[in-house]
């Protein structure tokens, strides 16, 4: 397996100058650009990059406006690991040596429409990176609850009123999904702590077949926070224990990050438009949720 | 020619095609009546026959999504598929040839749920008529091969570069053995050049593929994706014509008009029912029956001209659907009836739809279909579709 | 090139003008940005301590390493304020942009 100790580690001041996410039409302060535009800065120049209907392909190609600044493709909505896996397989039988396919797919294309062709492709271990970064809700077509929208949301589809508080379900437990495939490799990030994504893209990227990364990407327009705090938000989600860093390698997972106290999960709440109609008992709902999660991880994983 | 014919199917036929153009990548979700060709493929791949990779996907959607993949790197692809499997990628046929890329795909014609039927009939594919893929019919075995072999220089033709699927009769074409020739590699090495496009990712010339395109910019692209289809009709010709000179079988392009130079009527067919208008023909040729068969073999790009050309020459024109556009009528009819109508001169016409689900179509009701146009010479065109093998009455 | 370059782009007059198919040139920007900006960051270079965080989180990637010092593209900077937020030496203000 790979020995990230054997790694060249890639940060801000050895990485690439060359830009290859640039000029695109994300709104100011997004999150998934951000996730992207290190990603690819990591993985280089003998890179395909396949994208789903979504923000980052939204975005991205508007003829004539082609922000991709190295191989791009927009993908079907649910095909994106199967195209990438076509693009795999395509290259290798032509002989290309050296080379990384990636999937940046959002959480609607990869918990939900995406999934079924995701699944196939750790099957069949195609050498693959599939990233998703997730801003918690359908944030291209405008807010729409998606599977991994996490409970209290108000979304456009799960409006919150005096009969249901916003989102009833709480987001699919996707890194464990993915990790139950057996894949060589998995990992939890967020773009609060970018140093961890980019050793973890590093760390895929030097890693044969399929890999995934499940990043925590804000939405400033879709969550109501304004749009110089988007890092500080998906670090404060980390903080509060609400999102977790993990990996999973050679069938272990492990922990990244265990602190012995969280932040305050009402702060990071309070902060964002979608959940602030929340009452302190939907909020209740949530922390004993995240606690039994952590009870779970820490008695498995550590 | 030293020949080599082996006894096999329409789908080993069809694999056989498919080992001898040496795809890059196959991609391919199993469906009654289709599997024997992906069976045979995996075999061939495994037996180290073929240097494609061979990926099991886990459904259609991804078949074609895989392909158009491997494609947007400029390999050369092969999927196929049938009935509910063509439908589950109906998303991926209209993105694939949107997208330009020239994959080849078997379609196994069978029938669409509901009620299920694994049987044959052509609802699949001419359904799917309007997604901007080439579409050829086969008669046989032989055919099926050749056409996989043709496929390929068509569709990769920098004129055309637009998606091509080949379509044979679920069983009636797939599970049926005949004899086939099997061309030497040599020979379709040379016939086939290796796949080159433009419109590809490439660490030499870095694209972005698969855009969005503005109200500006959108029909311009549809335009062209137009033009690419009516090109194809020139480069079917050039391909079968030297196929012919290469291999020796032609298949008379668009179309194959038989028996129809001094037809008062004829039928209008697709596919392997073909075959049983033939033997109906002679027959009634032999009774002194001025009577012809037109084997459709391409749907799209459609052959407009060669319809109105026959058209000229006979007094009526009957359409054998083995499919029905429900409230209207048979899909072929509809264009058969549309190109006819471009000329200023009266035909009577029918349209026969049967076949539905694998029910047989005999030689007894195919005579009674060119009787029934024989008849209506001095008649005004009939109105209403004819389902010709209801086996019940009905309240009509 | 390592950003691409604001190009003129000639509108296709001609159908064989339009490349076959949607495809077309990586990083190709016939558009700016800076139209969207209504705040501009400006930099304190004597309080910037090149520490290079602004440079890693920048949604559009708009801050350039120029020899020890930043510069940013404002052809392509949307004005979202990370940049300014998260300066550990509060050396990037945010400036309302004139019209």
């Amino acid at each position: 397996m790979t020995n990230l100790v054997d790694i060249p580690k890639v940060n801000a001041k050895n990485m690439t100058e060359k830009e290859f996410f640039y000029g695109h039409k994300a709104c100011a302060g997004c999150g998934g650009s951000v996730a992207v535009r290190l990603a690819l800065k990591v993985l280089g120049e003998r890179t395909y990059t396949a994208l789903p209907a979504g923000c980052m392909s939204a975005v991205g190609f508007i003829y004539p406006q082609m922000a991709f600044n190295t191989n791009a493709i927009i993908t079907t909505f649910p095909g994106a690991a199967s195209m990438a896996s076509g693009i795999a397989a395509g290259a290798k039988a032509l002989g290309q040596k050296d080379v990384k396919t990636v999937v940046f797919a959002g959480d609607g294309g990869t918990a939900d429409i995406g999934f079924q062709a995701l699944s196939g492709m750790i099957d069949r271990n195609d050498d693959v990176l599939y990233i998703c970064y997730d801003n918690e809700a359908y944030m291209n077509t405008g807010i729409q609850k998606s599977g991994l929208t996490p409970y209290g949301t108000k979304t456009t589809t799960t409006p919150a009123g005096k009969n249901i508080p916003g989102t009833v379900t709480h987001k699919k437990n996707l890194f464990e999904i993915i990790a139950a495939h057996d894949i060589a490799y998995a990992a939890t990030a967020s773009i609060g702590y970018p140093q961890d994504f980019l050793n973890k893209v590093n760390k895929a990227k030097h890693t044969k077949g399929a890999t995934f990364i499940h990043v925590y990407a804000s939405c400033p327009t879709g969550w109501g926070t304004p749009t110089e705090t988007s890092i500080e938000i998906a670090k404060d989600a980390v903080d509060c224990g609400l999102i977790f860093l993990a990996e999973f390698e050679d069938g272990e997972y492990k922990l990244n990050r265990n602190p012995k106290e969280f932040a305050s999960v009402k702060d990071y709440l309070k902060k964002q438009g979608r959940f602030k109609h929340m009452t302190d008992e939907d909020i209740q709902c949530v922390i004993e949720n995240r606690d039994r999660k952590w009870a779970r991880m820490r008695k498995q994983w550590l | 020619m030293k020949t080599n014919k082996i006894f096999i199917s329409g789908d080993e036929a069809v694999a056989q095609g498919v080992r001898l153009s040496r795809p890059h990548v196959i991609a391919a979700y199993p469906i009654t009546p289709q599997t024997i060709t992906v069976e045979r493929l995996s075999e061939m791949v495994e037996a180290g026959e073929m240097d494609g990779e061979y990926m099991h996907v886990e459904s259609e959607h991804s078949a074609i999504s895989a392909t158009m993949g491997a494609s947007a790197v400029g390999a050369r692809t092969f999927t196929a598929s049938s009935s509910q499997g063509l439908l589950y990628m109906a998303e991926g046929l209209h993105y694939c040839s949107g997208g330009r890329w020239p994959v080849v795909m078997m379609n196994a014609n069978r029938s669409v749920a509901l009620p299920w039927s694994i049987y044959g009939d052509q609802r699949d594919s001419l359904s799917l008529l309007d997604c901007g893929w080439i579409q050829v019919y086969v008669e046989d075995a032989q055919e099926a091969l050749d056409m996989i072999i043709q496929a390929y220089k068509i569709a990769e033709h920098k004129d055309v570069l637009t998606p091509m699927m080949v379509n044979l009769d679920g069983f009636i074409l797939t599970h049926t053995y005949e004899l086939v020739e099997i061309p030497e590699q040599k020979m379709v090495d040379e016939f086939l050049p290796p796949f080159q496009t433009p419109n590809k990712m490439s660490f030499e010339e870095p694209k972005n593929l698969g855009f969005s395109s503005k109200p500006d910019d959108n029909t311009e692209f549809k335009y062209q994706q137009n033009e690419a289809m009516f090109k194809a009709v020139d480069v079917i010709r050039e391909v079968d014509q030297e196929f012919a000179e290469k291999f020796g079988r032609k298949y008379h392009d668009m179309v194959e008009e038989y028996r129809c130079e001094d037809a008062d009527v004829v039928l209008v067919a697709l596919g392997s029912v073909c075959g049983t208008v033939r033997v109906v023909v002679d027959k009634m040729r032999a009774a002194g029956k001025k009577v012809g068969l037109l084997k459709i073999r391409y749907m799209r790009p459609f052959p407009e001209a060669e319809v109105k050309d026959l058209a000229q020459r006979v007094q009526a024109i009957g359409v054998i659907d083995k499919d029905i556009s429900f409230g209207y009528e048979g899909t072929v009819y509809t264009n058969v009836n549309s190109a006819i109508s471009k000329i200023d001169k009266y035909v009577f016409k029918s349209n026969f739809v049967g076949g539905l689900g694998g029910r047989d179509i005999t030689k007894a009701e195919i005579e009674d279909m060119f009787n029934h146009l024989l008849d209506g010479i001095e008649k005004k065109s009939e109105e209403k579709v004819e389902f010709f093998s209801l086996n019940v009455e009905t309240n009509d | 090139m390592n950003r691409p370059k604001h190009t003129e782009f000639t509108f296709p007059t001609h159908i064989d003008d339009y490349p076959t198919g949607p495809q077309y040139k990586a990083g190709y920007l016939p558009e700016t940005n800076a139209g969207w900006r209504t705040f501009r960051p400006v930099v304190d270079h004597d309080a910037c301590v090149y520490c290079l965080r602004c440079y890693l989180l920048c949604p559009d990637g708009t801050i350039i390493k120029d020899s020890g010092q930043i510069k940013i593209d404002m052809d392509y900077c949307k004005g979202c304020g990370v940049c300014a937020h998260e300066c550990p030496k509060d050396a990037i203000e945010m400036v309302k942009e004139q019209l």
